[in-house]
């Protein structure tokens, strides 16, 4: 699977849960939400290896 | 994970209140929290003109459009500080605009530069040893104020969600700072001549919420923070609290809501708490607050009457 978060992308083998892969990229799952096709996706969903996720930050705006 | 009310697959699961909702249905929940917190403190009426600081954020765009669908009369006000990096205000104000004109919706704009003079980074400079953050707060509640009153609005509401409140609350305890403490509160009052009403409908929601609304509902919002708000104390008060929060779902919210309610009650530091009166354990005699068993010849009470050496009497 594909994981983009701001200017950064991860490339991850193999199916994993979007919750797994958000700690594994070194972020905070209570920190950004996850969208899958656009469309919002809760973060025990499994993804497949050509998928691709966008993460959007939580916390923003001023 | 499922939608609790239909079955659906889930877009947001909030493990604080055991609920997870499809877009329909949360889109659906989040205006009844906060016409839920309107009716609790009393913020505003049916009827009453309300303007709403909008900043072009996730927070302040989502309450404006919350309201609307609530069917309040809910303008906005959007202050261009003249933050120059990235055209942070100018493409702020563009959110704005693009959010009334799609919901028909009045605002006004006050820049700060025009109306004034200087942009906010520029009396922050002017200003040594003010940071800018508290510049622009300055600034901001000066004028939101003089135009809510020279409006004719009712209340003037801001877009602070729990979170914000819960960071706000956990620095002012840290310092105990009292004075803070005992005003924070999701309704300002007009307390004084030329003082606007000020109110905060999102205190029941946390920010993840808000975030998931704005996408959910296709709000365009300005997704880069105020690049002088990067590295502030808030946000690292809100990291500590989002881990207490993963360990313990709901912290976060018994954190700010219970002391809201503590105060309301008057049981905040009140000194009630140091005047308990004690009695007697009518088993071993040391002190206890009830009548009765104290807790401890309570703990043994079933154990004892099971070895049948020990009688015991409520």
């Amino acid at each position: 699977m594909k994981i983009i978060y701001r200017d950064k992308t991860w490339e991850m083998p193999g199916k994993i849960t979007i919750r797994d892969a958000i700690k594994k990229v070194g972020l905070h799952p209570t920190a950004v939400l996850a969208l899958r096709d656009g469309k919002l996706v809760t973060d025990d969903v499994v993804v497949g290896p050509d998928e691709t996720i966008k993460l959007i930050a939580v916390v923003s705006g001023g | 994970m499922k939608c609790t009310k239909c079955g659906e697959p889930a877009v947001i699961n909030m493990r604080q209140h055991r609920l997870g909702l499809c877009a329909e249905h949360f889109l659906e929940w989040v205006p009844t929290q906060v016409e839920r917190a309107i009716e609790k403190y009393a913020m505003f009426a049916p009827g009453e003109r309300v303007l709403v600081a909008v900043s072009g954020g996730k927070d302040s765009l989502s309450l404006w459009d919350i309201l609307l669908r609530l069917g309040y009369p809910a303008e906005g006000i959007y202050i261009n500080l003249g933050v120059p990096q990235g055209d942070y205000s100018n493409v702020s104000q563009q959110k704005v605009e693009q959010f009334a004109a799609q919901h028909g919706a009045a605002f006004r704009v006050v820049n700060v530069q025009a109306e004034y003079g200087q942009t906010i980074p520029q009396v922050a400079h002017r200003k040594r040893g003010r940071s800018t953050c508290s510049v622009c707060g300055l600034i901001k509640r000066h004028i939101m104020n003089q135009v809510t009153r020279e409006g004719g609005y009712a209340v003037l509401a801001t877009g602070h969600n729990l979170d914000d409140e819960a960071a706000v609350l956990f620095q002012n305890t840290l310092h105990w700072a009292t004075g803070y403490l005992a005003r924070q509160a999701p309704v300002l009052p007009a307390s004084h001549v030329g003082l606007a009403r000020k109110v905060k409908p999102l205190i029941r929601l946390y920010e993840r919420e808000m975030a998931a609304y704005a996408l959910v509902r296709g709000i365009d919002y300005i997704y880069e923070e105020c690049p002088y708000s990067r590295g502030a104390t808030t946000l690292f008060y809100k990291q500590l609290l989002d881990q207490l929060e993963e360990t313990s779902p709901g912290a976060k919210q018994s954190f700010y809501l219970e002391f809201l309610q503590a105060r309301a009650e008057g049981r905040l530091l009140s000194s009630e708490a140091g005047e308990v009166e004690l009695h007697g354990c009518s088993h071993c005699g040391q002190p206890t607050t009830a009548p009765g068993l104290c807790a401890f010849c309570r703990l043994w009470q079933q154990e004892e009457v099971n070895h049948g050496d020990t009688e015991y009497a409520e």
